[in-house]
Parts: C-alpha cells; sequence; structure tokens
C-alpha cells in the first residue's frame, strides 16, 4: 500500500531526546554516526589500494622485463634500513592499536600518550627514510638530474646495531667522505649473467652488466623505488598531521567512551600505511638479494 | 492512509509554498552558500559550475566543427589539436562524470532514501571544492597555451615530445578524480548506512541503485588514473622511461593502465543516465517499472564488466591477440545488461498511461540513441571491424551517441523531471518540447553522418581531410549548429523559468518516490518527519493516497491538471 506513517517511532524520539553534542543534525543515533565513519573509511582504504596499485602493477611489469636491473638496485639499497624501518612502523602500530584500545575505554590521557608515541615512531620512520634518501642523492642514483650507473659512491647504511644509532641520531654521518676508498665491497658489480640463465615467468634472459641500457633500466628501479616510497612517506605526513591534531584533542578530552571514531578511523588508516610499507619493504628490499 | 484532518492552510502551504522555509530561502548571501553543507546546494553550486563548463567545452565543439567546414581547416593544425584536446578534456572530467551524479545525485539521493542528508556533508562540499580547482587548473592548461595531446594523454607524446600544457592539466585530472572518489565514498556510505526505516535495498528506486553502482566504479577505477598520470607526470619531469619505448619503457602499460579507468569511466557517465531513464519512463508512464529486479542486477553488472573489458581499446596497440579475444567476448557480454535495460523500459512503455510531457521526450529519445549507440558499440568491438574503424570517425559518432545522445539527454531529461522539485519553479512545456525536438534533430544530423565519415576512412583528430568528404561534413557542422541552438533554448528558458515560471506543486507528475512527498522545494532536513517506507519501488496508487509526508492528506498534486505546465499560477 502507498500510504505513509506519520507518526515517529517512540525509541527514535528517545535518542532525540538524549542528543550527544557530537552528533551530527542528520544522523539518528551515535552508532549510525560511528558506522558510516567506519564504512566510509574502509572505502577509501580500498581506493587507496588501487591507487598503489597503478605502482605495483608497473613494478611487476618491469621487474620482469629487467629482472637483473631490477636485482642490482635492490641491492644498492640498505638492508639495515629496510629492517629498522619496518620494525619501527610495526611497533607504530601497537601504539596506535593502544591508543584506539585506551580511547575505547574511555582513558584519555593514555590516549594521548600513545598516539604521541605513534607521531614519535613516524617520525622515526620519516628521519630514516630522509638518511636514505640523502644517501641515494650522494651516490647519484636519484633518476633525475646527475643519475650515474654504477653508483657514485659505495652503498651507504649502517652494517651493526651500533652504527644505526649513532646514524639516527646524527653522530656519525650515513655516507662518510672516503668510504669509497675505505673499500666497501660495490655488490652492485655482480654479473648476474654468470651464475646461469634466470628460469623466471615467461623465461626471461637475465641482462649483461655491460649492456649499454641496464643503467637506464636499474633507474627505472630506482624511479619506482623513490616514486612507491615518496607516495608511502606523503602518506606518513598526513597521518602523522591527523595524529597531531588527535593528540590534541584527545588532552582536552574531546573524546569518551561513546564519542572516539576519528580515533579509530586515524588507526585504520595508520595501519593501511602499515601495510603498505609491508609489501614495499617486501618488494624493494628483499625479493631481489643475493647476499 | 490519508488523514482526514487536512487543513486549507496546509494545503495552501504545500502548494505555492513561496512563505515555506525551504533550503533555498534558508539562509542568504553568498557566505550561506559557499559554506554550505546541504547537499541540495552543494548541487545547485555543482549545477552552476559544470553547465558553465559545458558551456565552455560546447563552444570548442562548435569551433571543431567551423574547422572541418573546409577540406583544408580554418585554422592551424596546431591549433586545432588544442581544440578538439580542450573539447575532450572539458566534456570528460568536467561535465560528463560529474553531471548526473553530482548534481541530480547529489540532490536526489538522499531524499530517495529518506535521509536528512549524505552522510559526510563537508566532504560533499570539499568534493565541490576540488571540481571548482580542478577546474581552474584546466582552464589555466587550456587558456594559457593549451594542450595537444587528446583527452588520453597517450604516451611518449605526452611525456617526451609535447610541449603544450600536459602537466597542468595531469595535475588538474588528478584533483577532478580526487573530486569524484570522495562523491564516490559519500553516495556508496549514505546507501549503506542513512535508509530512512521500512526502505530495504529491493525498495531503492533505480536511479539509487545506479548511483550505488556508479559510486564503486568511481572508487575503484580513479584512483587508478590519479596514479596513472602521476606516473605520466614523473616520466615529464624526470625524463627517465616508464612508458616512453626510447628510455626502455612500455607505452602499452599506459594504455592498459589509462583505460582501466577510462573505460569504467564510459559507465560512470552511462549508468547514472540510466537511473534517470528508469525514473523518467516509469513516473511519466505512470505505471510499475517492468522487471524491477532485472534492472538492478543489470545495473550491477553493468558495472563489474566495466571492469573487464578496457582491453578493447588496444586491438591495434600490439596487444596480445588471444588478450584481444578475451576482451572481445567480454566487450560483448556488456550489450546483455544493457539490453536487459532496454528491453525493460520498453515493457514499461507498454500498456502505461504515457505523458509526452519533455522529461518522457528525452527518455524515448535516450532509448533511441541509446541504442544506435550500444549497437555500433558492437560493431567496434568486433575484433576484425575495428582494425578497418578504429581511431576513424565511427569510433566518434559511437561514443558521442552513447555519451550525447545518452547521457546528455538523460540529463537533460532529469532536470526538466525534477526543476520544479529543485528549484520550485517549472519550466515551460511547450518550449522545453520544441527545444528537446531541435535538440534530437540537430544531434542526429551531426553526429550520423560522422559514422558514415568513419566508415570512409575519415581518421578522427584530423584537421584536414579529402574534399569527397566535405558534404558530410557540413551537414555535421550544420546539425551542431542546430543542436547548439536547442541547448540555448533549454539554457535561456530555465533561467527564465526561475523568475517566471509556475509554482511547482509537491508532487506535479503524480510519482510515487519519496522525493515526491516533500515540498518542492524541499525543507533543509529533506522531510518534516523521517518518513516510515511502507511500500515497494514504484508502487503506483491513487494520487489521493500518495500524501506529502507533513502535510496529512495532501497529495501535493490536484486531482485534476492544473496546466499544462504542471504548476500553479503565483
Amino acid at each position: 500500500m502507498a500510504t505513509i506513517e506519520t507518526e515517529t517511532a517512540p525509541e527514535r524520539v528517545e535518542i532525540h531526546a538524549e542528543h550527544h553534542p557530537n552528533l551530527a543534525h542528520h544522523f539518528e543515533s551515535m552508532e549510525q554516526q560511528r558506522e558510516a565513519g567506519t564504512l566510509g573509511m574502509w572505502w577509501f582504504l580500498l581506493t587507496e589500494i588501487m591507487f598503489f596499485g597503478g605502482m605495483f602493477l608497473a613494478y611487476t611489469v618491469y621487474r620482469h622485463m629487467y629482472f637483473s636491473a631490477f636485482a642490482a638496485g635492490s641491492d644498492v639499497l640498505s638492508i639495515w634500513w629496510g629492517t629498522f624501518n619496518t620494525a619501527v612502523l610495526i611497533g607504530s602500530s601497537l601504539t596506535m592499536a593502544l591508543a584506539v584500545f585506551h580511547a575505547q575505554t574511555g582513558n584519555s590521557k593514555k590516549t594521548t600518550l600513545f598516539l604521541l608515541l605513534t607521531i614519535f615512531l613516524g617520525l622515526v620512520f620519516l628521519r630514516v627514510k630522509y638518511i636514505e634518501y640523502s644517501d641515494k642523492f650522494a651516490e647519484h642514483v636519484f633518476p633525475a638530474g646527475a643519475y650515474e650507473w654504477p653508483p657514485h659512491e659505495a652503498p651507504a647504511g649502517p652494517h651493526n646495531v651500533g652504527d644505526l644509532f649513532l646514524m639516527l641520531t646524527g653522530l656519525e654521518a650515513s655516507h662518510p667522505a672516503g668510504i669509497t676508498q675505505q673499500g666497501m665491497p660495490v655488490k652492485v658489480t655482480t654479473n648476474y649473467a654468470e651464475s646461469g640463465p634466470y628460469y623466471g615467468v615467461g623465461g626471461s634472459i637475465p641482462e649483461q652488466i655491460g649492456n649499454p641500457s641496464f643503467g637506464a633500466h636499474v633507474r627505472m628501479f630506482f624511479l619506482l623505488y623513490f616514486a612507491m616510497t615518496g607516495f608511502h612517506a606523503l602518506h606518513m605526513i598526513i597521518g602523522i598531521g591527523i595524529l597531531f591534531v588527535l593528540a590534541w584533542q584527545a588532552w582536552r578530552k574531546k573524546f569518551s567512551r561513546e564519542y572516539h571514531s576519528y580515533i579509530e578511523l586515524t588507526g585504520l588508516y595508520w595501519h593501511f600505511v602499515d601495510i603498505v610499507w609491508i609489501f614495499l619493504f617486501a618488494l624493494l628490499y628483499l625479493v631481489d638479494r643475493h647476499p | 492512509m490519508s488523514s482526514t484532518t487536512t487543513t486549507p492552510a496546509d494545503l495552501g502551504a504545500v502548494h505555492t509554498n513561496g512563505q515555506e522555509l525551504n533550503y533555498l530561502n534558508n539562509g542568504h548571501g553568498l557566505k550561506s552558500w559557499l559554506l554550505t553543507k546541504d547537499h541540495k546546494r552543494i548541487a545547485i553550486l555543482y549545477l552552476l559550475s559544470v553547465s558553465f563548463f559545458f558551456i565552455v567545452g560546447g563552444i570548442f565543439a562548435l569551433l571543431i566543427r567551423i574547422n572541418l567546414l573546409i577540406p583544408t581547416g580554418v585554422f592551424s593544425p596546431d591549433t586545432y589539436n588544442r581544440l578538439f584536446t580542450a573539447h575532450g578534456v572539458i566534456m570528460v572530467f568536467l561535465f560528463l562524470v560529474p553531471a548526473v551524479p553530482a548534481i541530480l545525485g547529489n540532490f536526489l539521493l538522499p531524499i530517495m532514501i529518506g535521509a536528512k542528508d549524505l552522510a559526510f556533508p563537508k566532504i560533499n562540499l570539499l568534493s565541490w571544492y576540488l571540481y571548482v580547482v580542478a577546474g581552474i587548473i584546466l582552464s589555466i592548461a587550456i587558456f594559457a597555451g593549451g594542450i595537444d595531446t587528446g583527452w588520453t594523454f597517450y604516451t611518449p607524446y605526452s611525456t617526451s615530445y609535447s610541449n603544450s600544457n600536459v602537466l597542468l592539466a595531469g595535475l588538474g585530472v588528478f584533483v577532478a578524480g580526487f573530486s569524484s572518489i570522495l562523491t564516490g565514498i559519500n553516495f556508496i556510505v549514505t546507501v549503506h548506512t542513512m535508509r530512512a526505516p521500512g526502505m530495504t535495498w529491493f525498495r531503492l528506486p533505480l536511479f539509487v541503485w545506479a548511483h550505488y553502482a556508479t559510486a564503486l566504479v568511481m572508487m575503484l577505477a580513479t584512483p587508478v588514473l590519479a596514479i596513472t598520470v602521476s606516473l605520466m607526470a614523473i616520466e615529464r619531469v624526470t625524463h627517465v622511461g616508464i612508458f616512453d619505448p626510447a628510455m626502455g619503457g612500455d607505452p602499452v602499460l599506459f594504455q592498459h593502465m589509462f583505460w582501466f579507468y577510462s573505460h569504467p569511466a564510459v559507465y560512470i557517465m552511462v549508468l547514472p543516465a540510466m537511473g534517470v531513464v528508469s525514473e523518467l519512463i516509469t513516473n511519466l508512464s505512470h505505471k510499475n517499472l517492468f522487471g524491477y529486479k532485472f534492472v538492478v542486477l543489470s545495473t550491477l553488472a553493468i558495472a563489474i564488466f566495466g571492469f573487464l573489458v578496457w582491453g578493447h581499446h588496444l586491438f591495434v596497440s600490439t596487444q596480445s591477440v588471444y588478450l584481444g579475444i578475451a576482451f572481445s567476448i567480454l566487450s560483448y557480454a556488456v550489450a546483455i545488461p544493457s539490453a536487459i535495460k532496454v528491453f525493460n523500459w520498453t515493457a514499461t512503455l507498454y500498456k502505461g498511461s504515457i505523458s509526452y510531457d519533455t522529461p518522457m521526450l528525452y527518455g524515448l529519445g535516450f532509448i533511441g540513441l541509446f541504442l544506435i549507440g550500444g549497437m555500433t558499440g558492437l560493431f567496434v568491438a568486433a575484433l576484425g571491424l575495428d582494425v578497418h574503424i578504429h581511431d576513424t570517425y565511427f569510433v566518434v559518432a559511437h561514443f558521442h551517441y552513447v555519451m550525447v545522445g545518452g547521457s546528455l539527454l538523460a540529463f537533460l531529461g532529469g532536470i526538466h523531471l525534477w526543476w520544479g522539485k529543485m528549484t520550485g519553479r517549472q519550466y515551460p512545456e511547450y518550449w522545453a518540447r520544441a527545444a528537446m525536438i531541435i535538440q534530437f534533430a540537430g544531434f542526429n544530423l551531426t553526429f550520423f553522418p560522422q559514422f558514415i565519415l568513419g566508415y570512409l576512412g575519415m581518421p578522427r583528430r584530423y584537421d584536414s581531410y579529402p574534399p569527397e568528404f566535405q558534404l558530410l561534413h557540413v551537414l555535421s557542422t550544420a546539425g551542431a549548429s542546430i543542436l547548439g541552438l536547442g541547448l540555448g533554448i533549454t539554457i535561456f528558458y530555465l533561467i527564465w523559468s526561475l523568475k517566471n515560471g509556475k509554482r511547482a506543486l509537491a508532487n506535479p507528475w503524480g510519482a510515487p518516490g519519496l522525493e515526491w512527498r516533500t515540498s518542492s522545494p524541499p525543507p533543509t532536513e529533506n522531510f518534516l518527519e523521517t518518513p516510515i517506507v511502507t511500500w515497494e519501488a514504484y508502487e503506483f496508487a491513487p494520487i489521493e493516497s500518495m500524501e506529502v509526508l507533513g502535510y496529512p492528506g495532501d497529495p501535493g498534486k490536484p486531482t485534476q491538471p492544473v496546466s499544462a505546465d504542471h504548476g500553479t499560477e503565483d
């Protein structure tokens, strides 16, 4: 029947009666508002997967085409920094999860504390990324400008945990002048053709290091490295910005047991950015390593 | 159940609602518009900005047609390249993609499901601002030097050789993409979480279903475009080959990634239009839509198949022939859900009580032209024939039949159907019918000769041609002028009607949807009370039993027609 009931259901009246101050006018209840926010964030993350997916596709296609060049490029990256940063990010996911937990239980102080810890770990990650990027500039493997292959200098980076902390705090330069003379082995001279044919998907034939376009193909690896980690770092910076606002609001006791969805949503976003890094770490640092 | 407590004052309030508080008079001044979070006002903002870019894109179309009047071309080849690129970029990214969803969808989707607003009103406003920023960036790119790559930005021309504003255009497309991603997320979440009590999934109007499917495509495809143009920009800036074969890149990868967005984007443009047509046909046949569930499923099927057919743009781009066969078969498969829709609309008309008012004329026009556009789509999806007609005017004519004959006509039909709801004033019926017929004639005269031209071998994007093609080109240009005239008349009387149109009734068409059960224009929160839906979609009932919410017993339309213009005198 095309009729319409004009009476309002009793429970609706009740909801309106005790209107939460943070309930937007167009929602009927806090649950509805929270559900909408969560669903929106999940869909947003899906679009993010498609965004990064384009770069993962390009990576897959070119790694398949230029397998040896990608292996050589991967060897120039510092496994120490990559591993350390992975640990830092996984740690930040833990602190983020704890912040969400304390927000759900209504503990403003601990929420603030863990949000600040998450920010700190995020900043450590970016600091390491900064060191890594400067090293790549110094080695002239940044794909634009004064790109050189083989690298201008030997690949830099820590060799043990002590090194790592000295470099992280800036007490020791990651790229001390003259390290090339001190003779750190330049692994990239490995001739992959010597180790026999590569029977990968489609039977790619390894390129010779002497191939004049080999350097151009390594350059594509670095282009993808900078594009993928750069977009990832951009997401980290945006996330840290949001976390600062949330930490401030949590300190001012804006969140409560009933109202904390912004922290939950930022948590989803933060975990997503971490997961993207896990894939980047595996594909860029680990997958082609030849120790 | 019609109540008996109606008072004449209530009736008057709905029928002449000039004094009623509605979304238009709730707040005045520029600030109340530019900072609004009301989805209806944002829809009006979109209407103004999208219409502006439509007119600009239309002027570029006329310039293209002027150039092709004589075989040698009127403008220089370089200018001509910039003209057709400007036309394509503006029409695709600033008109076709946002037109129906951002204007009609924004305005109607929350009302149709009985919600007070979209789930994220601030994000909705943000998406309009992003659209405006994209429009400004693209305008700068087009007017300060131009872009000469075509709207497809094919590499390596766009990255290594073009000396036009490719970077700026890429940035504009990137920003426009984010605007549509945000709209998509808003629609999906709204449909999932904001439906009124009793509004189950299979009671949703088909307009809502169409926008739900569109939003899915927007969210899954647009990010790929964003990263594709980003990589293109990176290649152009750093001169490192991602797509340029001279530097070890793969140009076909660009085409794969570009069409992974741009083919589904075709469905972003046509699915909402199909949603509009479902409403036009059923509301003006005054009859329940034939095969509701089939239309719903075919809508979703088109959205899903749309992701699997991008390779049919690459039949002559060194794509593997086996891949080509698969893409060809899948492209044919899209014809099935599209045909289901056409059959269902036609079956809805059968034994319907049809009013030949302007929205219905647009709906019928859509069915005919979309049929031609869709059938010629099968021609270009055929592997063998495509080699002959690839990149010719046949393809140009094919997608204009779908985009203009389909999306634009549906958009205009929707604008007419809901004009009274949006503005509170009805359009003049006589002028609107005349304009529609002029547009229809002009459209066919413009694009039908292009099918012949293309089949005879006229390539697209060429500024000059052999003299034997001139007759068909002159016919096409003449048609474009008539189409332009028809559209000009529509723009003129729609503006005229804002002051001089008849007052719109709440339910001028006697339609059953929720948007007809609130006043015209609706109040800021859409309904005076939360609706509770107890009827199926398109359940046509005697007009008396369809009340306007908050006005018991008032159907929003007198049982006797008031005038041909579906409104009342002031």
